[in-house]
């Protein structure tokens, strides 16, 4: 036997999953609670001790990690348009697993700098304007930000022609220049961005992040957690050359707070004479929707799906939602174990991944003219993928699953949404995809046969 | 000097695509950065395209008919994103039926366009005036453009929106 050691160091907990190269299969897994202020090490020797009580004793040929440690890779990103590179900026960061709490377009304000310093972020992403583009505006936001006090290291991936006078703007901070994430309109260049984040979060932010108190396991960290899923998720889409892939897939991670929602799909329009509107969207894509979670953003599903929803899903009256989404709230903790509370998760459940996929989805609009109809398509195009793969807590313990997963499909009532039409549903249920992206960085082949094992009961 | 950079598209539900290919392909050759939204394309995205472009000037295609609704409310939607004074430009066949041009060209400059173009005009007319407006035309430009001056007083009689039904 040849064991790996995987570890995810989590905000709240740190989970440890073991697979064995020779066999190539999952050993196990165990986690524990564990924050990085307190007693990171405690919490791995503690879930080691539960992991090897599950495997028996286990002698690690290597250890590798990733991290989503105090609250992720927090990055503020600020563009010109909103839709345009403030949305392109966006994209890329969160591409590159990073959490983006803030995305300014236009003019930064004095209200916007002080929100910013409250916020504190570790990478700040400027772009704005396409190479030879607006330089005044991109021009004015470097130098607002050079009056701030903010010590985290900037990326300039914005209008070309002004990065020379950008760096010397901010030349008393730590900056490097990037492509411009939009050269020219609707066209996106995100990967030197997404590696130069990559490359800030190794070197300087894991040790900030408290996690130099694992000393011997920091240059084991490979990457962001959610940049871990988007590379196993890529690998089992398609393929590592030797290992077929499965082909198109969604994922939906539904948690507490926030829902993730991938898409592993080229999305091209299905007729060729459908016109493409907005960005367009890469092969391997992440959307985080901060409003939409099942402990801490209940109200943000309600308010997304409308009250009467729930109630259609649940089967419970305004006043009891109103009731249980108040026990959740006081207490996030609290597991479905009344027959009211299961009523109201489910339809919660339901309704969540209901948003956050046709948010994530393209959509299609159609014109009719005298010679008949005309489409227009805005984002992917999902109708044709037929994998849908459930991970996180709050879906893969849920007995309702296929239920709740089929709220993610295409909908005749809202036939505008390019949702899949049917799929099968895959259920990560030990929570293995993003060591397997962390194990991909060395062995993709095996990685991707521990998934289609676990996934695909091969 | 820079390029001078101008967007182009054809507004509204609006699929007609070749002009909008030739205009391309001519404004790119006599040397100007075109950003080409292609069909289909709403007020907000030109807008949106001619901010983050830094545009000189936005020229608006319409072929089907409905221009004159299309347009309405574009030149305030540009003061009002900071693009004041940005020229402004439409051309095809703008209104429905036959129209004398004169009369749809008094209608769209009263909308804040800077020049209307009737159709068919030929993209050496477009792209003269443009340089014209922006200050860009060389001597030997100016002097040709003599005969270019005299197509658009030509246009003043002929009608327009359809031409062949
Ligand atoms: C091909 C065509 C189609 C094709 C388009 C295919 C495609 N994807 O491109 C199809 C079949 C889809 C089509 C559909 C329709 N069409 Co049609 N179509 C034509 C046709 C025959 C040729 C258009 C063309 O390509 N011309 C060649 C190019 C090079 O010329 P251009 O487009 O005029 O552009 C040049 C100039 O106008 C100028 N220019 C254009 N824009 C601008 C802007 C500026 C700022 C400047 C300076 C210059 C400029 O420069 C361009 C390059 O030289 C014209 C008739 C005609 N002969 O023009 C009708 C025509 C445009 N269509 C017409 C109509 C009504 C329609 C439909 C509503 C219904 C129908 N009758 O079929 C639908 C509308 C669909 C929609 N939603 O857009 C009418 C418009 C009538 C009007 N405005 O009053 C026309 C004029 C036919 C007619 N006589 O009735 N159409």
């Amino acid at each position: 036997m040849q064991a790996v050691l995987l570890i995810d160091f989590g905000s709240t907990y740190t989970k440890l999953t073991a697979v064995d190269l020779d066999k190539e299969e999952f050993l196990g897994n165990a986690n524990s609670f564990t924050t990085v202020e307190t007693d990171i090490n405690d919490g791995l020797a503690r879930a080691l001790a539960a992991l090897k009580t599950r495997t028996g004793e286990l002698e690690f040929r290597e250890q590798l990690a990733c991290s989503s440690a105090a609250g992720g890779l927090r990055m503020v990103v600020s563009g010109l348009m909103p839709e345009l590179t403030a949305e392109a900026a966006r994209s890329a960061a969160l591409g590159a697993g990073a959490k983006v709490v803030r995305t300014y377009s236009h003019t930064l304000t004095s209200p916007d700098l002080a929100e910013i310093r409250e916020i504190e972020p570790e990478i700040f992403l400027i772009t704005g304007g396409t190479d030879g583009g607006n330089k005044e505006v991109i021009l004015s936001n470097a130098r607002a930000l050079a009056t701030t006090d903010l010590q985290c290291p900037f990326v300039y991936a914005g209008n070309r022609v002004i990065a020379d006078e950008v760096s010397e703007i901010l030349k008393e901070f730590d900056l490097t220049v990037c492509p411009n994430v939009m050269p020219r309109l609707g066209e996106l260049n995100i990967e030197p961005v997404q590696e130069r984040i990559r490359e800030l979060f190794l070197e300087s932010i894991v040790y900030a992040k408290g996690l130099s108190q694992v000393e011997e396991l920091i240059s084991n960290i490979m990457m962001p957690t959610p940049q871990a899923m988007l590379k196993a998720m890529e690998l089992l889409a398609r393929g590592s050359g030797r290992v077929e892939g499965i082909g198109d897939l969604l994922a939906i991670d539904l948690g507490g707070a926030t829902t993730d929602v991938y898409s592993m799909a080229s999305g091209s329009p299905r007729l060729s004479s459908t016109v493409i509107k907005g960005l367009p969207e890469p092969y391997a894509r992440r959307t985080v929707e901060g409003d939409i979670g099942m402990r801490y953003s209940v109200d943000g599903i309600i308010a997304a799906a409308g009250i009467e929803r729930v109630k259609e899903i649940s089967g419970l009256d305004s006043d009891s939602i109103s009731h249980w989404c108040e026990t959740l709230r006081a207490d996030p903790a609290q597991l479905p174990d009344q027959e009211e509370i299961e009523a109201l998760d489910f339809a919660l459940s339901c309704l969540a991944v209901e948003t956050a996929v046709t948010r994530h989805a393209g959509h299609l609009e159609e014109f009719y003219t005298p010679m008949g109809q005309v489409f227009a398509q805005s984002g992917k195009d999902l109708r044709g993928v037929r994998k849908i793969i459930a991970t996180g807590g709050s879906l893969i313990y849920s007995s309702t699953l296929n239920n709740i997963l089929s709220y993610a499909l295409y909908n005749p009532q809202d036939p505008g949404s390019l949702k899949p039409e049917k799929a099968d549903y895959l259920i990560d249920k030990n929570y293995i995809l993003s060591a397997m992206g962390v194990l991909s960085e060395r062995y993709p082949d095996i990685a991707l046969k521990i998934m289609r094992k676990e996934l695909l009961h091969e | 000097m820079d390029k001078a950079k101008i967007v182009i598209g054809v507004i509204g539900a609006d699929v007609h695509a070749v002009g909008n290919r030739i205009l391309e392909y001519a404004f790119s050759s006599a040397g100007f950065d075109v950003t080409n939204l292609g069909v289909m394309v709403s007020q907000e995205e030109f807008i949106a395209a001619a901010i983050e472009t830094d545009a000189d000037a936005i020229l608006v295609s319409s072929l089907y008919g409905h221009g004159e609704l299309d347009v309405r409310g574009l030149r305030e939607k540009c003061d009002e994103s900071g693009l004041e004074g940005i020229l402004l430009y439409v051309g095809g066949n703008i209104v429905v039926g036959k129209q004398p041009f004169a009369e749809v060209e008094k209608r769209f400059k009263k909308m804040g366009f800077d020049r209307v173009f009737a159709p068919g005009t030929p993209p050496e007319v477009d792209i003269y005036f443009l340089k014209k407006d922006l200050g860009t035309l060389t001597e030997a430009e100016r002097e040709a453009g003599k005969e270019i001056e005299q197509y658009n007083e030509h246009a003043e009689v002929g009608y327009a929106g359809s031409s062949t039904d």
